[in-house]
């Protein structure tokens, strides 16, 4: 209940309006030289030591790209992005496990004691060897490209999940990952995806088998961390009959000069009754006030309700990145699924976003829910974008979207584009949109309470989030109004 | 102490779509350490506006004239500031905060003001436990702490929301702007024993009210008159039923 007051403790050890998480850590890497050709696509899939037919996948999906175009109808702009200055592979040099922090490399608890990671969990992060019993959360840490250390697998194979880098399993096990890696999210969905299939470097694989219940949350903190090296996570999460699983994902990045491309793949299948919760906060670096050096986001994250009565769920909270471009999507598949999506996204200074969702109907009395909150500050834009389609067979098809924008200031915009297409008499769509300011009136009476001006906007904000923050894990629900106050911070006034 | 709260030659006004209008005209007031004055005035005479200003509100603009309390310059303080030194405003309309979880709201306040204070902060339990105890007092719901901040309150739940928040922020000064309209009268009986019972040597109040009724329950020390941005009459707690009997035209007639 209390998550306000301590976040603004928290919020209060930081620095205003420079970005606390913004450093580089000074790793041994193991960089591919720049540029992306044939040559790039087969260089990495013999350093991660895959299979033939993981390297002709890739090939495959590199050479769709080739013939594919950045999207433009977004609405965004920025600099063209130059595909050939980039370093497509980075990793840290393997060690072996250490004994205590003692033995850690220092650079890299440096990296996580700012990012405020208890000691506890970086024990965990760096590989410490039994550090994973003192911990209910499993994290599988993306150190850059490549895990450096994998947790909890222990744990989580004795309830038979598989929990780990995509790349181990695509040694270990490669016929699940053959089964359903790209059956959701083909190599040629679309230019961004197509990248990323062809040099996806890391990301996690997830595999709980029928009738389990995954015995904790999975969580992932992503970074990156090497100069002008793009990421390209690709996860992989698969819910058998009657299973569930909740994912959090979380992420905040180093402060740059050049603009940086992130381009990630997430795939979701859930089975009959099975039950996917994803939940993702992201931080990424958005650029200085006037934008400059900021994180470039663009992602495809779908889900597939294959089964019967299947349920996927996306929640996420977006505050960072100079752009953004995101649409966690469900297919509705199975009769009676359901998908959901949440979501908050802040814009602020010159930050662009572009995001929203896409439920796709299939089967008979699928329902869908899309409560999407977007708060707009500074000079920034802001865009949901959202596609509600209900196809021939899906009778009795439900759908309700909520879309509320909050504005802060007078030189910010929102925009709310629904797109819906009903092929069905039956199926129904409703669509509620508000826009509003936060008002003086609000603002002075919080104050006249004794709250500062900045814990009065975080204070309206989180309210204004409500229904999406309650739908996260509650440490992420903390960490999430922690990361709302901060990247609004110095809007008002 | 008698210059706890002094207000003299006050003069404010608000941009009125693009035309200044004035609305306090010299206001000159005094409310010594514990005592509770009361203000009543015909519609629009300026008392919300007054009360807006002792606050903090920034959409009018001091013209003329000082405030201070405490011998500090309540004009030069920011509102959170002239909360923490113990002023504080029951709103005559409180504000709506949508999805902002009252008792976290309220948590939020509390603390802000007793770490400006230098007080140690409540931490949940202790905070559940004071705000209860009022909660009972004042016989409201737990039901109103769950909910958002004002949000589909009735207008007497508002009110007695603004005493809740009043008790639980300590102030050595309150203003209560018309917190007796629209209470039934269990109501009315309940916020004034909510007042009543924080008398002490240390603490006033300025009560703005339209009924003598809510002065039988709270006697005020003083009455004072306002028409056309000014005190124009002070007195005992008689004039309040003088007024209740023969309306505000002997006291305009006398001050013109
Ligand atoms: N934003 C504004 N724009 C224009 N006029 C205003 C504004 N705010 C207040 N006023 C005017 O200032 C005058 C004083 O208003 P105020 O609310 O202080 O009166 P009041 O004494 O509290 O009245 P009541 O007894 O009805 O509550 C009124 O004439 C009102 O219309
Ligand atoms: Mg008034």
């Amino acid at each position: 209940m209390p998550a306000v007051t301590e976040t603004r403790e928290t919020v209060e050890k930081l620095a205003k309006s420079s970005y606390e998480w913004g450093f580089e850590t000074d790793i041994e890497m193991d960089i591919a030289p720049k540029g992306l050709n044939e040559e790039t696509v087969r260089l990495i899939s013999e350093r991660k030591g895959e299979p033939q037919w993981m390297l002709d996948w890739r090939l495959k999906a590199f050479r769709a790209w080739l013939e594919m175009e950045e999207p433009t109808w977004a609405h965004i702009h920025h600099p063209p992005i130059d595909y050939q200055d980039a370093h497509y592979f980075a990793q840290p040099k393997k060690k072996p496990g250490p004994k205590s922090l003692d033995e850690v490399d220092p650079e890299l608890l440096k990296t996580y004691a700012k990012l405020g990671i208890p000691l506890h969990e970086q024990a965990l992060l760096a590989g410490v060897e039994g550090a994973e019993e003192r911990l209910p959360v499993a994290v599988d840490a993306v150190f850059d490209s490549v895990s450096v250390a994998t947790t909890f697998r222990k744990t989580l194979a004795e309830a038979g999940v598989i929990f780990c880098p995509i790349s181990d399993a695509i040694r270990e096990h490669p016929e699940l990952v053959q089964k359903y890696l790209g059956t959701v999210v083909p190599v040629a969905d679309n230019f961004f995806a197509a990248l990323n299939s062809a040099v996806f470097t890391d990301g996690s694989f997830v595999y709980i088998p029928e009738g389990v219940r995954c015995p904790m949350e999975l969580s992932t903190y992503f970074r990156i961390n090497a100069r002008n090296t793009g990421q390209f996570e690709r996860t992989l999460i698969i819910a058998e009959d009657r299973a569930t699983v909740s994912y959090l994902e979380g992420c905040t990045a180093p402060q740059r000069d050049e603009n940086q491309l992130h381009a990630a793949v997430v795939e979701l299948v859930a089975m009959e009754d099975a039950s996917i919760k994803y939940s993702t906060v992201q931080n990424w670096y958005p650029g200085d006030d006037e934008g400059r050096g900021g994180i470039y986001n663009f992602v495809t994250k779908r889900g597939i309700c294959r089964g019967a009565r299947s349920k996927i769920s996306w929640t996420q909270v977006e505050t960072g990145s100079a752009i953004t471009w995101k649409y966690p999507s469900c297919v509705l598949a199975g009769e009676g699924s359901v998908g959901e999506f949440y979501s908050v996204a802040v814009t602020n200074n010159h930050q662009q976003a572009d995001t929203g969702t896409k439920m796709i109907h299939l089967a008979p009395n699928t329902r869908s829910t899309i409560i999407a909150k977007t708060i707009s500050a500074g000079h920034s834009d802001s865009t949901y974008r959202g596609l509600v389609r209900m196809q021939p067979k899906a009778r009795n098809a439900r759908n309700f979207t909520q879309c509320d924008s909050l504005l802060i200031g007078d030189q910010c915009g929102a925009h709310t584009v629904p797109y819906i297409e009903s092929r069905n008499m039956t199926a129904r769509v409703e669509h509620e949109a508000t826009t509003s300011k936060i008002s003086e009136d609000q603002l002075f009476y919080c104050r006249s309470r004794g709250l500062s001006e900045e814990d009065a906007v975080g204070l309206i904000v989180n309210g204004f989030c409500r229904e999406v923050l309650k739908e996260l894990p509650m440490e992420f629900a903390v960490e999430a109004q922690k990361l709302l106050q901060i990247s609004l911070e110095g809007s008002v006034g | 102490m008698s210059d706890f709260l002094k207000i003299q030659g006050l003069q404010a006004r608000i941009d009125a779509d693009g035309t200044p209008k004035d609305i306090l005209k010299g206001l000159d007031l005094e409310v010594p350490k514990g005592e509770i004055h009361a203000i009543m005035g015909p519609n629009g005479s300026g008392k919300s506006t007054l009360s807006y200003v002792l606050a903090g509100r920034d959409d009018y603009e001091v013209t003329g004239g000082s405030a201070t309390f405490k011998g500090q310059d309540l004009l030069a303080l920011e509102p959170e500031e002239r909360a923490a030194l113990g002023l504080f405003l029951a709103f005559q309309s409180p504000v709506e905060l949508p999805g902002v979880n009252n008792a976290n709201f309220l948590r939020t306040a509390v603390n802000a003001v007793r770490r400006a204070r230098g007080e140690a902060e409540l931490d949940a339990v202790a905070f559940l436990k004071a705000v209860r105890a009022e909660t009972k007092h004042l016989s409201m719901s737990d039901d109103m702490l769950k909910r958002a901040v004002n949000v589909g309150f009735s207008g007497g739940e508002k009110k007695r929301n603004e005493v809740l928040q009043m008790r639980l922020l300590q102030p050595s000064f309150a203003i209560l702007d018309e917190t007796d309209s629209g209470l039934d009268i269990d109501a009315l009986r309940i916020v004034a024993e909510g007042v009543n019972s924080l008398r002490s040597p240390d603490f006033s109040a300025l009560v703005i009210t339209h009924h003598q009724r809510l002065l039988d329950y709270i006697v005020p020390d003083r009455v004072h008159v306002m028409a056309h941005g000014r005190i124009i009459h002070s007195g005992g707690p008689d004039i309040a039923k003088t007024l209740e009997k023969q309306g505000y035209t002997q006291f305009l007639e006398a001050a013109a």
